[in-house]
């Protein structure tokens, strides 16, 4: 332990702990730009400068360990003007189109000129130009918004392993660019977003979809319907300052209805339908011993990156679309057929935690005739605009149930928002179609937690099924490295490209707090531990679909609808 | 890419890009994508930090050089002869600007930080050639010295062709 003073309070602290990190143990404040928990420090912003007596120049808190008997002055005129210099300069060479910015009121450069108090330009000068890049369906990226802060980099580069953006150029002209500085459409990208959740401006976005919707929910001729992921409904809450965590399915429902959706179904009837063909699909491989590990096929950012990196792979990849895809491609089969709704007339709507799945919607190959699947998809954070827009108060908002058939699920539909959830709902159904009896314990704690690699087994009828859980794609290298040497001893991999699962998509709530993220992921637990049924075998609606139209899992028109394929991409981004 | 020039060096071993990245240049006159994707793959890093690397260094080009490159001195004394002027007349001329070739390959127009000629600001640089006390009006003569002797070039080319 080291003793200091940090303005006169005393203060004890570990050895090797930060300025920064000491300052908080006691409730200072000093605020942060390039600053990322749990990451080496850069001291590339230096907002978070101190004077430390003894020390000539000014010194950054969030790289500098504590000293026995340091003395820190966090908030000295001298300190006071160098944070608001670097403000004023930040600020100076910046749009500020703060009234028509999608991140206005949620934007650390807006909050810092705030609290400094910049009310008057000191330094016009030269601003820097960039054109925005909005060559992909998912994301935007406006390099002149950007303050260099180098956040999305690292977490491109040291979380996610993807390295698709990095620093070029310098001084005036430095700029954050892809290779090139060609579009994103055709960079290393995976489009997770994860860069967009640590932005503190606007410069990294979700390509927005808010007007194709609405123009489809006010049109007289289309028939619209919306459908809300797992994580969605644990999310929301956050837009309206509801306590961490609330479970506002109902509300979210009622507010669907209100903007003018014919239809509100849940994205969890097909969470269940995606577990009865991947479980079967599971079983039919290691009965036969082939293309093993099976991977999981639900989250798009992971498919996009073993087409690109991996593609040799791919017959390992489960062939099932994700479940929004497979709702989608009920909706527009067996519901508009039921229903006599012309399928060219349905328009689906799905709300997601996640930015890939605007580009994954998109894909031709997940189409029916032409007619794709999904028409469009809004993030957590645009549906909240919607509904700002269209004067729905979330606070006062009565809960409402989903319609059905294709609105039922169980809770194992709705752990998929969270790293391990998968991989738990099929093991409760392809241990029940293994054995035809039931676990006993349904929660497998060994695939739950913020580990990057967790592994766990069953045993079923003296077979043993190894299973393990990539929490993030930056950890997916080791597993795949395994299974391409055929040295893997894993027979079921779930792989979610963000860390935590969909619960932390880039599509969600931007927020600085990564505590947040626990509470998230026990809000779907909590979902699934009320629920009575918890396996989606259970589900009724989804046994009723087996019976009218599919007949039975991994049937031949399963495998025409529920069913995908994909694609080599190396080659289209290597230009060969 | 010439395999040879990975050869000298080891694989994985990021230390030695700058070196790898002159060497090609040494042989192209700039950094072709396809060798720059060929040395992310050899030494492991991504396409990003290795473009990030070419475009830190003035060193190095990502396009290939003009026949004629000229170089606009744009050190504290030529600045204050009004070299300024002199480049923007020099970018309207070509079409092109500072960095940049003329689609033709004739041209490539850069600058420099100071030539060393401070005496008879401001300069301007042409391959071999120095132009001092450099007038904008006179751009367009001295440009065409370069333009001409390209065209006669390219016709005394035909000529040989036809024989």
């Amino acid at each position: 332990m080291v003793g200091l003073t940090i303005n006169n309070v005393k203060v004890k602290a570990e050895e090797g702990m930060t300025i920064l990190e000491t300052a908080k143990s006691v409730g200072i404040h000093i605020p942060t730009l390039c600053h990322m928990k749990n990451l080496l420090p850069t001291g590339a912003c230096r907002i978070c400068v101190v004077e430390v007596q003894g020390m000539r120049g000014l010194t950054p808190a969030c790289a500098y360990p504590v000293v026995e008997g340091m003395r820190i002055e966090t908030n000295s005129p001298r300190v006071r003007m160098a944070r608001k210099t670097i403000v004023e300069l930040l600020v100076e060479n910046h749009p500020q189109d703060c009234l028509i910015c999608v991140r206005n009121k949620n934007c650390e450069l807006q909050n810092m000129a705030q609290i400094y108090g910049l009310r008057e330009h000191r330094y016009e000068g030269e601003k820097k130009e960039h054109a925005v890049d909005i060559s992909s369906a998912s994301m935007e990226r406006d390099p002149a918004k950007c303050i260099l802060c180098g956040r999305c980099v690292r977490t491109c580069g040291e979380i996610q392993k993807i390295n698709a953006i990095d620093f070029s150029h310098r001084g005036f002209s430095s700029n954050v660019t892809t290779p090139f500085n060609k579009g994103l459409n055709i960079s290393d990208c995976i489009l997770c977003g994860q860069c967009i959740l640590v932005c503190p401006t606007a410069a990294l976005r979700e390509k927005s979809s808010s007007k194709e919707v609405m123009n489809a929910v006010n049109s007289k001729k289309k028939f619209a319907i919306a459908q809300i992921a797992p994580a969605v409904r644990a999310t929301l809450g956050e837009e309206y300052n509801l306590p961490l965590g609330a479970n506002i399915t109902g509300q979210i429902i009622t507010g669907l209805r209100r903007l003018g959706f014919k239809k509100v179904f849940d994205t969890n009837f097909a969470a269940d339908l995606t577990i009865m063909e991947e479980a079967t699909e599971l079983i039919s491989r290691v009965s036969k011993g082939e293309n093993l590990p099976m991977f999981t096929s639900c989250c798009p950012g992971w498919i996009k990156y073993v087409e690109q990196n991996r593609p040799h792979l791919l017959n390992h990849v489960s062939t099932c679309k994700s479940p929004h895809e497979m709702e989608g491609a009920v909706l527009k089969t067996f519901y508009a057929k039921k229903m006599g709704i012309d399928p060219t007339d349905i328009f689906v709507v799905s709300i997601m935690p996640c930015t890939v799945k605007k580009f994954e919607s998109a894909r031709a190959e997940l189409a029916e005739d032409k007619l794709q699947d999904v028409d469009a998809v809004l993030t957590t954070r645009e549906l909240s605009r919607l509904f700002n827009m269209a004067g729905i108060d979330f606070n006062d908002l009565p809960e409402d149930d989903f319609d059905n058939p294709l609105g039922e699920s169980t809770g194992a539909a709705a752990i998929f928002g969270t790293s391990g959830g998968v991989m738990e709902a099929a093991l409760r159904t392809a241990y029940y179609q293994l054995s035809g009896t039931e676990l006993n314990s349904l929660e497998f704690s060994d695939v739950r937690g913020s580990g990057g690699l967790k592994e766990a087994h069953v045993e079923i009828n003296g077979l043993r099924l190894n299973v393990a859980v990539v929490n993030g794609i930056g950890n997916v290298s080791s597993v795949l490295d395994e299974a391409e040497k055929k040295e893997s001893k894993y027979h079921f991999i779930e792989v979610m490209a963000c860390p935590g699962g969909c619960i932390n998509g880039g599509g969600q709530p931007i927020h600085q707090k990564t505590e947040k993220i626990k509470k998230r992921i026990n809000a779907l637990y909590e979902i699934d531990s009320r629920m009575g049924k918890r396996r989606s075998h259970e589900n009724e609606s989804v046994k009723k679909l087996y019976r009218e139209f599919l007949g039975e899992p991994n049937s031949h028109i399963s495998h025409k609808i529920l069913h995908t394929e994909f694609f080599d991409r190396k080659k289209i981004l290597s230009g060969k | 890419m010439k395999s040879k020039i990975l050869e000298h060096y080891p694989p994985n071993d990021r230390s030695n890009l700058i070196a790898l990245l002159q060497d090609v240049q040494e042989i192209y006159g700039y950094l072709p994508e396809n060798d720059l994707r060929a040395i992310a793959e050899y030494l492991n890093i991504s396409m990003s930090s290795i473009y990030g690397v070419a475009t830190f260094y003035n060193q190095f080009r990502l396009t290939p050089l003009g026949k004629n490159i000229i170089r606009v001195c744009r050190g504290t004394a030529c600045h204050v002869k009004s070299s300024a002027n002199i480049l923007t007349a020099l970018e309207t001329e070509l079409g092109i600007k500072s960095g940049e070739t003329t689609r033709d390959k004739n041209f490539t127009l850069e600058t420099v930080a100071c030539i060393g000629a401070c005496s008879i600001a401001p300069v301007i640089n042409i391959n071999e050639d120095y132009y001092g006390r450099a007038t904008i009006k006179e751009i367009p003569k001295i440009l065409a010295k370069y333009r001409k002797s390209e065209s006669s070039k390219i016709e005394s080319e035909k000529l040989v062709e036809k024989q």
